[in-house]
């Protein structure tokens, strides 16, 4: 320990006040905050390529063994099947990674890994949007990958229809992972935040029309899902995909924003706040 | 000399399901710079609570405190800036390697890429880390991991290092080791070190001074030697037959508690 250059007592000159929330300085730290967790949980993912494979599972089997079924069966839409279908399950994706977002910041909290980045000047809201800002790239390559299967099997959709529902995609990954991490910050265990996530996801998957659209739904069901965002982004999707960008893209564009500007704020005030 | 750290009616109360628990109930200390304090007590006197409190962690329900020039309350980013902390669970990712970790960290603390490189290649020279810099966290051993938290700890140069029990949990071998540690981050550097304790052999070799603490409150506090004189009525008793005096309990001997968790 011969290193010279450690200032340690009291007497050490004082280092310049903190910057205010609105100053450069602070925007800059929190931007370069925000690249820096988004680069630690990128690598992380990337290093453990199943976990990609893993949120693409399901929604692939839906593609592979529910897809053909539905060629033939008369779904009320613009489009044929797999422009109905190759919506619900981006949509469908993106809901069920995007909720179960927070359980590694659980984890990370029992294992005391959250505490030790809390402990330094990092920006609280970073450690928020980094993540976030990874579970969109995430879910945009799992989500190209899952339309590139689509169209393997038949699926076509105009280019700029797909990148609207792209675009969907980030906005809901945003909004939905916000929450999760936003109760995974409140809650304990994986035993409390499991349940909750499912039984908020169910009936949200099931009203959205992911599936099946809700054209055919009788009247109370379909007044139901009326009260569901993800009902809009739905329809927003499929009508993207074929090539109709009017006032249905629009609706889900409105839903999808409403959705982010409340639920990311709210998680933004928590983590602020959360401890000290 | 302006002391280190300085707290007044430094407070934390919960509030949880089954009722209200005062786990620190109102502690003035006084820590002057490049001292070891050994903050001793039994399990649940409030030790972790109270270095959650002065690492910024957790916000106090009573008090004030100043850490290295700064407020607790009014700026604890400028606290976080002097101080390092290490929990008692530590805080690496069981999967990811100790450089990754170690840089990772330095960036935290607003290292730029170079320095955050420079620095972990030199702190793990110094805990004797540099081998095992590419192994997965997960693969250390006890000693091992224990100097990888505290270089986590380490890498902005801290003025204060806080240790939440450094030692439960560690083979007997180790435990010298990383007392033998902490005094070289004090020697060496100036470190003021802040450890919490139930080992009443860690605190008598260890720290320069002790503060014990029961049930939330400072109950005594003075050199080891002191506390002996004070209250075993003389030096060369045992700091066990003093603590019994003070708290009117034992403390375990490392020997008797399990593994911590
Ligand atoms: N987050 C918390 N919620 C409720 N009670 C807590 C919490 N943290 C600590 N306590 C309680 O406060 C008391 C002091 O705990 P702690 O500071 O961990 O003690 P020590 O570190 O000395 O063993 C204990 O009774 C503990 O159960
Ligand atoms: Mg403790």
């Amino acid at each position: 320990m011969s290193t010279p250059s450690a200032p340690s007592t009291a007497s050490a000159p004082a280092a310049p006040a903190t910057p205010g929330p609105n100053t450069p300085s602070a925007s800059a730290a929190l931007l370069a905050d925000t690249l820096l967790i988004f680069g630690r949980y990128l690598r992380q993912t990337l290093a453990a390529r199943v976990g990609l494979v893993f949120g693409l599972l399901q929604p692939l089997l839906f593609l592979v063994l529910f897809g053909p079924l539905l060629r033939e069966v008369p779904l009320g839409g613009k489009g044929d099947s797999w422009q109905t279908l190759v919506p619900g399950l981006l949509v469908q994706l993106g809901l069920f990674s995007a909720a179960f977002a927070g359980f590694g910041i659980l984890i990370e909290k029992q294992q005391g890994i959250l505490e030790r980045m809390r402990v330094t000047p990092v920006s609280r809201v970073a450690l928020l949007l980094g993540r976030v800002l990874k579970d969109i790239v995430q879910l945009l390559v799992q989500s190209l990958l899952l339309v590139l299967v689509g169209v393997a099997f038949g699926l076509r959709a105009p280019i700029l229809g797909m990148l609207v529902g792209f675009g969907f995609v980030a906005l809901m990954t945003a909004s939905i992972a916000s929450l999760s991490y936003a109760l995974a910050m409140r809650v304990d265990s994986p035993q409390e935040f499991a349940p909750v996530v499912n039984s908020v996801n169910l009936p949200l998957m099931l009203l959205s029309g992911i599936l099946l659209p809700m054209s055919l739904a009788p009247d109370w069901l379909d007044g139901l899902s009326r009260a569901n965002p993800l009902r809009y982004v739905v329809l927003a999707v499929r009508s993207a995909f074929v090539g109709d960008y009017g006032g249905t893209v629009g609706t889900g564009a409105l839903a999808a924003l409403g959705l982010t500007a409340v639920s990311v704020p709210a998680a933004v005030r928590l983590f602020r706040r959360a401890g000290a | 000399m302006t002391p280190v750290i300085h707290t007044s009616g430094l407070a934390r109360t919960f509030h949880t399901k089954r009722g209200t628990v005062e786990a620190v109930r109102g502690i003035d200390l006084t820590v002057p710079a490049g001292e070891i304090l050994g903050f001793l007590g039994p399990n649940g006197a409030g030790k972790t609570t109270t270095l959650r409190m002065l690492t910024t962690l957790l916000a106090p329900t009573g008090g004030s405190a100043a850490v290295a020039g700064h407020d607790l309350l009014r700026d604890p980013a400028g606290v976080r800036r002097r101080i390092g902390y290490v929990a008692q669970s530590g805080g690496v990712d069981p999967g990811v390697s100790v450089r990754e970790e170690l840089t990772t960290q330095a960036r935290l603390y607003r290292l730029d890429r170079a320095a955050a490189r420079a620095r972990t290649a030199e702190l793990a020279a110094e805990l004797d880390l540099a081998d095992l810099l590419d192994r997965p966290c997960a693969a250390l051993s006890g000693g091992q991991r224990r100097r990888l938290d505290i270089a986590m700890g380490l890498l902005h140069r801290p003025e204060v290092l806080f240790l939440d029990e450094p030692t439960t949990g560690l083979d007997p071998g180790s435990r010298v080791d990383l007392w033998a540690l902490v005094r070289r981050i004090r020697d060496d550097w100036g470190t003021t070190v802040f450890l919490t304790t139930h080992y009443l052999d860690e605190a008598d070799a260890l720290a320069d001074r002790l503060v014990v603490v029961d049930h939330g409150r400072v109950v005594a506090e003075g050199t080891a030697h002191a506390l002996k004189t004070e209250y075993a009525g003389s030096p060369d008793a045992s700091l066990q037959d003093a603590f019994i005096a003070i708290t009117g309990r034992r403390v375990p001997a490392p020997a008797e508690t399990p593994i911590a968790v």
